[in-house]
C-alpha cells in the first residue's frame, strides 16, 4: 500500500507536501502515459494520426517533467523536442530499436509473423474483393443469374482471410505490447538494481525526482517506438506485396501507387518534423502550470494569511494562457494533419479511377482488376502510418534511452576486500587523515539546476526577478553555499578505542553527517582511512561493515511496512528480540498501544507517527542488531527531552557492549560521552573531555552557550527544543 | 548533507502518497471532495460544464455546419466508384466524359471537405482549449478561496491534480480522441444514410451483426476501465517502491538491505507489467472480434448483395460502393471501446474538477461584494466571545472561549498538544470561522471585516516558513508588492538581521529554491520573519516552529521576534515556556478551555496546569 507509505515516512519538516503532489504527478502521469501508447494507438487506428509521436509522448512525459521539479524540464534537452529530426536522432533511434529486437529476438518475431499475417491478408482481401467482383459479382448481375456455389465459396473466402487477419492483428497487438512491457520490465529493473549498487555518493548528486523519472518515464519513452515497430516492419511486408499486385496488375497504376504511397510518407514526416517541438513546448508548459500550482497550494497558507490570491491566481493565468495558446497551435498543425491524411488516399482513388478507366477503355484492363486497386489504395490509407508513427517516436526514445543508459553505465560501487572482522564485542575505530570533497553535480539535474531559474519567473509583485535571469556565476555562488563540489571534510584523525562513547559535534555544516557516512562506509573518503579493529574498511569482505556497525540517521527512514520489519529489516530475529531492542529504544509502550501492535503498517491511517516516535523505531533497528560500533547521527533530535535522557542512560549503562559515536551539540548529550570531538569546516578543531573544550576551546563554549543560555531562560525566546512532545 | 537527506525523506513520503492521490482521483473519483457531480449523468455534467463556460457553444451553428460538410465528403469515393462502376466503365470499354465529370466534381468535393474539416477542427481546438483555460484558472482561485479546513495538508495534492492532471487529461483527449469521436459518429451516420439509400436490405445485415457488437463494447468498456485502474494501482506502487529505494538510499546501505529492497521493487515492476499485458489482451481482442464481424458482414454482403443484383435490386456499383462505405461504417467501431475508455477518464477528471469548484467557500469575503468593515485605525485590541470550535464530525476543540487581549501587549498561549491552541490562531486570522460565538478585533467582528483590509493590518507567520521559489527579497516582498529593495533591507536590519543576509552569497537577491530548500529550516523562518516585518501589520499572529534548528539561528530568530512583536499587538502559540517566559501576559489552555492567565510569575506561582507543563519542560532542560 504506498498510500501508507506517504505518511509513515512523511516526517515533520516542510518540504515533504510538495514533493508528494510531485509524486501524485508522476504516477498520474506515467499511467497516463502507459495508456496512451496502447490507446493512442488504437485510437489511430480509426481516423487520425492519433498515435503520432506526439500524442504518446504527451501522456507520458507528463511524469518526465513533473516529477523532480517541474522546472527542470527548462534544463533539460528539449524532449521530442526541435533538432530531435536530425540524422543522428534517426540513426541512433534506429540502433535503440535493433538493440530491443536483440534483447527480445523470439518476441519480435512473433510480433512479425502476426503483423506480416495482417499486411498480407490486407492485400489479400483487395485481391479477393476485386477477383470476387470480376467472376462473380459482375457476371451474375449482368446476367441475371448466379451460381450459388460459387457465390458461397466466394463468402468462404472473404470469412477465411478475415478471419487470417483478425488473428494476425490479435497476434501483432498483443505481442508488439509483451514486447514493450518486458522491455520496460527489464530496464526498470536493471535501473533500480543500479539505483541499489551505485554508492550514496551518486545518490546526493540526483534528485529524487530525476531517479524516479529515469526509473519511470525514461524507461517508457525509451521502448515507446517497440509498440507501433512490429506494425510498422509489416507495412514493409505489405507494401512490398501491394506493388508486387500493383505491377502484375497494370504498370500504370504502379505508377500511381509510386506516387501517392511516398507522399503519404512524405506528409507523415513533415507533420511529424511541425509538430514535435509544439508538442515538445506544450510539455514544458504542462510542468510549468504544474509547478505554478504546486508552490501556490503547498504555500497556501503565506497566500492567505497575506491576501494574496488574486496575484497567484493571475501568476497562474499567465501560465495558463501560456499553454492553452501553444496547444492550440499544436492544434492548428493537427488540425490540418488529419484532412490531409484523409484526402491523399481519396485522390489517389479518384486517380485510380481516372488512370483505370483509360485503360480499360484501352482494353488492357478489366472492371475487377480496377475494383481489386481501388480497394487497395483505401485500405493501405490506414497502416501506411505505422511507419510515421515509429520515427515520431525516436527522438523521444533517444532522450530516454541517453538518461537510463547514463544512469546504467555509472560505475563507482564500493569495492569490497576478503577481510573478515575477527573480533566481538566492541570494536575499535581509527580515523586518520580523513577528508572528502562532494562529487561535482552531474550535468542536467542537479540542485544547481533548479537554483537558476532560466525562465526569469515573475515574482509575485508582478516585476521580472532579476536574479531568474540566467547567471552562471550565481548559481555556481549558491550552489557552493550548501556545499557542492566543496571540501566537506579536510584531515580528520582520531581515535575511539573499544567501548568508549564518543560525541561528534559542530555547527551545521561542520561535516558530522558527512562524517558519519564515512564511517558506516556508505561513502568513502577522497582522502586518508578509517579502520575499524585495525582493518581498513575497503578491505572488508562485504556484509562485514553492515554486520559490525549501525547508524541511525538523523532524518528517520520508515519503510511502508510493518513495526516488525521495520526493525527487523531483513535480519532473522524473533519477536522477543524485537520487543527487547523497542524497550531500550523506549518505544516498547506506544507500540504495544498500536491497533495491531507489531503488526501494525508505519502510517496505515490512524496510526500515523510522531518523529519522535519515528526516531524510536529507527533506533530500534539499530539495536536490535547488537551493532559492535553503533552510530547515532543525531538520532533523538526529536524526542521528548526526559525520553531521551533515559535512552542515553541505558546506552551509556550498556556502554562496554558496544562503541558509539553520537553526533549532537547539547550539552546532555556531549557530557555523556567520554569524549568530544569538535569539528568545524570539516577540521577536527578540538578534542578532549567536555570540560576540557570548555576551557581550551572557545569556539565550542560559544555553541554549547548559546543552548545552556536557553536553558537557564535567561534569553527569552532562546532555542530550548520542546516542551514535551508538542506538535501542531 | 543533512540537507541532502531531508529533501529526499520528504519525496518519499510522496511517492506514496503519490500512488494513493492517483488512486483517490482515478477511482473514487472526486469523492475526496465533494462527490457531487460523481454520480451525475452524462449530459448533466456537460450542461454543467456549459454553465460554467458558456463560450464553450460560441459559433457552435458555423462549427456544425462545417462539420455536416465534413463528413458529407468522407462517401464521395464510394458514390464515384458507383458512378464509374454502373455508369463509367464497362469490361473492354469506358466513358471518359462521365469519369471526367464525376471525378472532378469528386476532386472538388475532396477539397472542399477537407478544408472544412481543416476549419472545423481548428475552431473545435480553439474553443475546447480556452474554455479549458477558463476552467482551469477559476479551478485553481476557487481552491485559494477554500477554507483552510477543505484545503487540508492530504487533500492539497489531489487539489492541485484538479488543476493540472484532470485538466491535462480532458485536453488530451479532446485532441486526440473527442473530436475524432464525433467525426467518426457523423461517419457512421453519414455511411448508413447512403447504405440504406443503395440497399435498406444490406444495411439492415450490416445493423444485424453490428448492434450487437456495439451493445457488448459498452461491457468490454467497463472491463478494460477495471484494467487500466489496475495498472494505475500497479504504478503506484512501483513507484512508491523505487521512491523508497530512493529516498531511503541510507538506510538500505547502512542496514545492508539491497536485496530485501530489490526484490520487493522486483515483485513490483513484475506486477505492473502483468496488469499491462492484461489490458493489453483485452484491446486486442476487442479488436481481434470487430475485425472477424466486420469479415463476417462483408462476406454476407457479397452473398447477399449478388442475390439482390439477380433480383435486379442492386446494380454493380452500388453493391462495391457498399463496401467501401462499409469500411467507412467499421472503422471507428475498431477503437470504440478505447476512445469511449479515454472519454469516460476525462469526464471523471471533469467530474472531479467541477466537485472542487461546487465546495463551497466557507470563509467568505465580506468585501467581495463591496459590503464590509475596515478595522479601525491604530492599535488593535482582540476579543473571543463566547467562542467554540468543532472540526466538521468530529468534537469540539474549543468550548466558551471568551478572552479579552489588550492592544500592545506581548501574548503567549500555551497548552499540550490538542489544547486547542493552534485553533486559536487560526479563528484569529480568519481562516476558519467559530462553530459558536465571535471573534473580534478592534471590536469589529471579523466576520464582517474585508479581506483586504484584514489581510494587511493581521499576519500570521505560520510554524513552517513556506519560501516561494524566488529570491530572498522576492518572498519577503510578498508582505507588501510595493516595497523596494532598500526597504526590503531595511526590513532585515530592523529584526537585527543585517549580518546574516550579508552573509548570504547575493544578499537579497539569493534564490532561495524550491520551498525555500536551498537555506535551512532557521533561515527559512527569518526570511518569514522578515516578510511580517515588511508587512508591518498591527496584529501579529506566529504560530512558533517546533522544528529544531542550530543554536546560532536560534539565537537569531530569538531576538528578531522580540523586534518584530515590538510595540504590536502580538500573539504567539508558543512550543517553548521559554517564549512565554518573556511575553507580557500568559494564556494557558487545556482541552480546548483557557484555564489560566497572568503573567509567567504569577503562573508558575501557583499549581495548576501552568506550572506543571513548566516543571516538565524544565525537567527537559536541566537534562540537558
Amino acid at each position: 500500500m504506498p498510500g501508507d507509505l506517504a505518511s509513515s515516512v512523511a516526517s515533520s519538516f516542510a518540504p515533504r507536501r510538495r514533493a508528494r503532489a510531485c509524486v501524485a504527478d508522476a504516477a498520474a502521469g506515467a499511467t497516463d502515459g502507459a495508456e496512451a501508447v496502447t490507446a493512442v494507438e488504437a485510437v489511430a487506428e480509426v481516423a487520425g494520426a492519433g498515435a503520432d509521436a506526439a500524442a504518446v509522448s504527451t501522456g507520458a512525459t507528463d511524469a518526465t517533467v513533473d516529477v523532480p521539479a517541474p522546472r527542470a524540464t527548462a534544463g533539460r534537452p528539449a524532449v521530442a523536442g526541435e533538432g530531435g529530426h536530425a540524422p543522428g536522432v534517426i540513426g541512433r533511434g534506429i540502433g535503440i530499436l535493433a538493440n530491443a529486437v536483440r534483447e527480445e529476438p523470439r518476441i519480435f518475431a512473433a510480433a512479425f509473423v502476426g503483423s506480416s499475417l495482417y499486411a498480407l491478408a490486407t492485400v489479400a482481401t483487395s485481391l479477393a474483393l476485386g477477383e470476387i467482383t470480376e467472376r462473380v459479382v459482375v457476371p451474375s448481375i449482368r446476367d441475371g443469374h448466379a451460381d450459388w456455389s460459387t457465390l458461397l465459396g466466394a463468402g468462404a473466402i472473404m470469412v477465411g482471410i478475415g478471419f487470417a487477419r483478425a488473428c494476425g492483428l490479435f497476434l501483432r497487438r498483443l505481442v508488439s505490447g509483451m514486447m514493450q512491457y518486458r522491455l520496460q520490465a527489464t530496464y526498470r529493473r536493471r535501473v533500480t538494481r543500479q539505483y541499489l549498487q551505485l554508492p550514496l555518493a551518486w545518490h546526493q548528486r540526483h534528485s529524487t525526482g530525476s531517479l524516479l523519472s529515469n526509473a519511470n518515464a525514461d524507461v517508457e519513452a525509451a521502448w515507446a517506438p517497440i509498440a507501433p515497430l512490429p506494425f510498422a516492419a509489416g507495412v514493409l511486408v505489405m507494401l512490398a506485396a501491394a506493388l508486387g499486385l500493383l505491377i502484375a496488375t497494370d504498370p500504370l497504376l504502379a505508377l500511381v501507387g509510386c506516387v501517392v504511397f511516398p507522399a503519404f510518407g512524405a506528409v507523415n514526416i513533415i507533420y511529424g518534423r511541425l509538430v514535435s517541438p509544439l508538442y515538445g513546448r506544450v510539455q514544458q508548459l504542462r510542468g510549468e502550470v504544474s509547478g505554478v500550482a504546486h508552490e501556490s497550494f503547498d504555500g497556501a497558507l503565506v497566500v492567505k494569511t497575506l491576501g494574496r490570491e488574486a496575484d497567484e491566481t493571475s501568476r497562474f493565468a499567465v501560465k495558463a494562457q501560456e499553454l492553452r495558446d501553444a496547444m492550440i497551435r499544436a492544434g492548428r498543425i493537427r488540425g490540418m494533419f488529419d484532412p490531409v491524411m484523409e484526402a491523399l488516399p481519396n485522390l489517389g482513388v479518384l486517380t485510380v479511377i481516372v488512370v483505370g478507366a483509360v485503360r480499360i477503355d484501352a482494353g488492357s484492363l478489366t472492371v475487377g482488376e480496377l475494383v481489386r486497386v481501388a480497394y487497395l489504395f483505401t485500405l493501405l490509407a490506414f497502416p501506411i502510418r505505422a511507419i510515421g508513427w515509429v520515427f515520431g517516436e525516436l527522438p523521444r526514445s533517444v532522450v530516454g534511452h541517453e538518461r537510463v543508459t547514463a544512469v546504467l553505465a555509472a560505475r563507482g560501487g564500493l569495492t569490497h576486500g576478503t577481510a573478515q572482522l575477527a573480533g566481538s564485542g566492541p570494536a575499535a575505530l581509527q580515523v586518520s587523515g580523513v577528508g572528502y570533497r562532494y562529487p561535482a553535480p552531474a550535468a542536467g539535474r542537479p540542485t544547481a539546476e533548479d537554483v537558476a531559474d532560466p525562465a526569469g519567473t515573475v515574482d509575485p509583485a508582478g516585476t521580472v526577478d532579476p536574479a531568474g535571469t540566467v547567471d552562471p556565476a550565481d548559481t555556481v555562488d549558491v550552489a557552493d553555499a550548501v556545499g557542492v563540489g566543496r571540501a566537506a571534510l579536510s584531515g580528520v584523525t582520531f581515535d575511539v578505542p573499544p567501548g568508549r562513547v564518543v560525541a561528534l559535534t559542530g555547527r551545521t555544516g561542520s561535516g558530522k553527517s558527512t562524517l558519519v557516512n564515512l564511517l558506516a562506509r556508505l561513502v568513502d573518503p577522497s582522502g586518508g582511512t578509517i579502520r575499524l579493529d585495525g582493518v581498513d574498511l575497503p578491505e572488508l569482505a562485504a556484509g562485514e561493515v553492515t554486520g559490525a556497525v549501525a547508524l541511525v540517521p538523523q532524518q528517520t527512514f520508515l519503510f511502508d511496512d510493518t513495526v516488525r520489519a521495520n526493525v527487523a529489516l531483513g535480519l532473522d530475529v524473533g519477536d522477543d528480540e524485537i520487543w527487547e531492542a523497542l524497550r531500550r529504544a523506549q518505544a516498547d509502550r506506544f507500540v504495544r498501544a498500536l491497533p495491531a501492535g507489531l503488526d501494525t503498517r508505519v502510517g496505515e491511517r490512524g496510526t500515523t507517527l510522531s518523529g519522535g516516535q519515528r526516531q524510536r523505531i529507527g533506533l530500534a533497528r539499530a539495536l536490535v542488531r547488537h551493532p559492535r560500533l553503533l552510530i547515532l547521527d543525531d538520532a533523538t533530535s526529536s524526542v521528548d527531552p526526559r525520553i531521551e535522557a533515559s535512552i542515553l542512560a541505558d546506552l551509556r549503562a550498556r556502554a562496554g557492549a558496544a562503541t558509539v559515536v553520537i553526533v549532537a551539540y547539547r550539552r546532555s548529550t556531549v557530557e555523556l560521552a567520554d569524549e568530544v570531538v569538535f569539528l568545524a569546516g570539516g577540521r577536527v578543531v578540538a578534542q578532549g573531555t567536555h570540560r576540557e573544550l570548555l576551557n581550551r576551546s572557545p569556539g565550542y563554549a560559544e555553541l554549547l552557550t548559546a543552548y545552556d543560555e536557553a536553558a537557564d531562560g535567561r534569553s527569552p525566546a532562546a532555542a530550548v527544543p520542546a516542551v514535551p512532545e508538542v506538535a501542531p | 548533507m543533512s540537507r541532502s537527506a531531508v529533501s529526499p525523506g520528504a519525496a518519499v513520503g510522496a511517492g506514496a502518497v503519490g500512488a494513493g492521490a492517483v488512486r483517490d482521483g482515478a477511482v473514487d473519483g472526486g469523492a475526496a471532495v465533494g462527490g457531487g457531480a460523481v454520480g451525475e449523468g452524462l449530459w448533466a455534467t456537460l450542461g454543467r460544464l456549459h454553465r460554467l463556460v458558456p463560450e464553450l457553444t460560441a459559433g457552435i451553428l458555423g462549427t456544425l455546419g462545417l462539420a455536416i460538410i465534413a463528413t458529407v465528403g468522407k462517401v464521395v469515393v464510394p458514390v464515384v466508384i458507383q458512378q464509374a462502376l454502373d455508369r463509367g466503365v464497362w469490361d473492354g470499354g469506358a466513358d471518359l466524359g462521365v469519369i471526367g465529370v464525376s471525378v472532378g466534381f469528386a476532386a472538388v468535393a475532396i477539397l472542399v471537405t477537407a478544408v472544412a474539416a481543416y476549419r472545423m477542427n481548428v475552431r473545435l481546438y480553439r474553443l475546447s482549449e480556452s474554455a479549458l483555460a477558463t476552467l482551469r484558472v477559476r479551478a485553481f482561485r476557487h481552491v485559494h478561496d477554500l477554507s483552510m479546513l477543505s484545503q487540508s495538508e492530504q487533500r492539497r495534492g489531489s487539489l492541485t491534480s484538479r488543476v493540472t492532471t484532470d485538466i491535462d487529461t480532458m485536453s488530451q483527449f479532446l485532441q486526440f480522441g473527442g473530436v475524432m469521436l464525433i467525426v467518426s459518429l457523423g461517419q457512421m451516420v453519414i455511411a448508413t444514410i447512403l447504405m440504406f439509400v443503395y440497399s435498406w436490405q444490406l444495411t439492415l445485415v450490416v445493423y444485424a451483426f453490428f448492434v450487437p457488437l456495439v451493445l457488448a463494447t459498452h461491457r468490454f468498456q467497463k472491463r478494460l476501465a477495471r484494467r487500466y485502474g489496475a495498472v494505475r494501482e500497479r504504478v503506484g506502487d512501483m513507484l512508491g517502491a523505487i521512491a523508497e529505494s530512493v529516498v531511503g538510499a541510507q538506510v538500505v546501505r547502512a542496514y545492508g538491505s539491497q536485496q530485501r529492497t530489490a526484490r520487493r521493487i522486483g515483485t513490483t515492476v513484475e506486477d505492473y507489467r502483468v496488469a499491462q499485458t492484461q489490458a493489453q489482451t483485452l484491446v486486442a481482442g476487442v479488436f481481434a472480434v470487430v475485425e472477424i464481424v466486420a469479415a463476417l458482414t462483408t462476406a454476407s454482403v457479397v452473398v447477399l448483395g449478388v442475390a439482390l443484383g439477380v433480383d435486379d435490386s442492386l446494380t454493380t456499383g452500388q453493391l462495391v460502393a457498399f463496401l467501401f462505405l462499409l469500411t467507412l461504417f467499421v472503422m471507428p467501431i475498431q477503437s470504440l471501446t478505447e476512445v469511449l475508455n479515454e472519454g469516460s477518464n476525462a469526464i471523471a477528471g471533469l467530474r472531479r474538477v467541477i466537485d472542487v469548484l461546487d465546495t463551497p467557500t466557507d470563509i467568505r469575503d465580506p468585501g467581495a461584494d463591496g459590503g464590509g468593515r475596515l478595522l479601525p485605525a491604530g492599535p488593535l485590541g482582540v476579543r473571543f466571545d463566547r467562542v467554540g470550535f468543532a472540526y466538521p464530525g468530529g468534537p469540539p476543540v474549543l468550548h466558551d472561549v471568551t478572552l479579552d487581549l489588550a492592544a500592545r501587549t506581548r501574548v503567549a498561549v500555551v497548552g499540550e498538544t490538542g489544547s486547542g491552541k493552534t485553533t486559536m490562531a487560526k479563528l484569529l486570522t480568519r481562516l476558519m470561522d467559530p462553530t459558536d460565538g465571535t471573534v473580534l478585533i478592534g471590536d469589529v467582528p471579523l466576520s464582517e471585516v474585508r479581506f483586504d483590509s484584514l489581510r494587511r493590518r493581521v499576519v500570521m507567520v505560520p510554524q513552517d516558513g513556506f519560501l516561494f521559489d524566488l529570491t530572498v527579497a522576492g518572498n519577503v516582498r510578498y508582505g507588501r508588492p510595493d516595497a523596494t529593495d532598500e526597504e526590503i533591507m531595511v526590513a532585515f536590519e530592523q529584526l537585527g538581521l543585517g549580518e546574516w543576509l550579508a552573509g548570504l552569497p547575493a544578499g537579497i537577491a539569493t534564490r532561495v529554491g524550491e520551498r525555500g530548500d536551498l537555506l535551512s529550516a532557521g533561515e527559512r523562518q527569518l526570511v518569514a520573519l522578515a516578510r511580517a516585518q515588511l508587512a508591518d501589520p498591527d496584529l501579529l499572529v506566529l504560530d512558533e516552529a517546533t522544528s529544531a534548528v542550530d543554536p546560532a539561528t536560534e539565537v537569531r530568530i530569538a531576538s528578531a521576534l522580540l523586534a518584530l512583536t515590538r510595540d504590536r499587538t502580538s500573539v504567539t502559540i508558543a512550543h517553548r515556556l521559554s517564549t512565554a517566559e518573556a511575553a507580557d501576559e500568559v494564556i494557558v489552555v487545556d482541552a480546548g478551555r483557557v484555564v489560566q492567565r497572568g503573567t509567567h510569575a504569577d503562573l508558575v506561582a501557583v499549581p495548576g496546569v501552568y506550572r506543571r507543563l513548566h516543571e516538565s519542560w524544565a525537567a527537559g532542560v536541566s537534562s540537558r
